[in-house]
């Protein structure tokens, strides 16, 4: 393998149990993680939707995923971009999300938020800085 | 340039495996190099050799599988998306204990690393789909 690091970026832009482009994103995800990238996620779009907490799918006869997302962490995806213009077009804020964190090695298991709250502009660019982007 | 192509969509339904059909062909033709193709989610119905479409109507698995003939294509199905939509090889069938398999001997099913080395390994990673 060539052990070049580039900069992968996971688009996220559906709701979560319509179709099953989150899930299988998240597979993506994780198989990924295990080739050391560098792989920050962002949320746009309805696919905020994703990582709302309290997500209950006991009706809907279909597996919740959404646990998934707080293991991302202990795979070092820790790079959680949401799209503030999403949230407010769907009402939503920050204390609506799951509170996803990880553990910083280099500062004695310290735990950090993953997630970090961009304006469409601020993501306009972290999109341009990529090298990778996997649109879901 | 070195491109990997990913179809996000099934045959017929949606033009993605169309587009990609067209970008793939034309960057060959004009000395570009593909890396891989890699079918997943409902893309993966673009592998399945049992495809019967009307006489007058283009054949999209046997058109990319005499693309890959020609230029020596690589062309990967996701394996985890291929069993959820019964894509199914010799080893599936095996493994699985099903009494068939559809897939064309053309493409091959394999697993999501290879998608993320094609994106490593390429310059450019081109999605088709919605």
């Amino acid at each position: 393998m060539s052990e070049d690091i580039k900069n992968f970026l996971y688009l996220n832009r559906r709701a979560p149990y319509g179709t099953i482009y989150a899930w299988e994103s998240l597979e993506v995800v994780l198989i990924g993680a295990a080739f050391d990238q560098k792989v920050s996620l962002a949320f746009v779009d309805d696919g905020v939707f994703q990582i709302v907490k309290g997500q209950d799918t006991s009706d809907l006869d279909m597996k919740n995923f959404s646990p998934t997302y707080s293991a991302l962490g202990d795979y070092d995806v820790n790079q959680l971009y949401v799209e503030q213009e999403s949230l407010d077009e769907r009402g939503l804020t920050i204390d609506d999300l799951m509170h996803l964190t990880w553990e910083d090695e280099d500062e004695d298991w310290a735990e950090k938020d993953s997630i970090r709250v961009v304006s469409r502009a601020e993501l306009a660019k972290i999109i341009e800085g990529q090298d990778v982007v996997f649109s879901f | 340039m070195k491109f990997a192509i990913q179809i996000n969509e099934g045959p017929y339904q949606h033009q993605a495996s169309d587009s990609a059909y067209m970008f793939t062909k034309n960057a060959l033709e004009k000395g570009h190099e593909i890396f891989r193709v890699f079918f997943y989610h409902d893309g993966v119905g673009n592998s399945t050799r049992l495809t019967s479409p009307p006489q007058d109507d283009r054949h999209v698995v046997n058109r990319w599988a005499e693309l890959a003939e020609k230029h020596d294509l690589d062309m990967v199905v996701c394996v985890a998306a291929a069993q959820r939509r019964g894509v199914v090889d010799d080893g599936e069938a095996e493994r699985n204990g099903k009494d068939a398999t559809n897939i064309h001997p053309r493409f091959r099913i394999s697993g999501l690393g290879q998608l993320v080395e094609a994106a490593i390994q390429s310059e450019r990673l081109v999605v088709f789909g919605d």
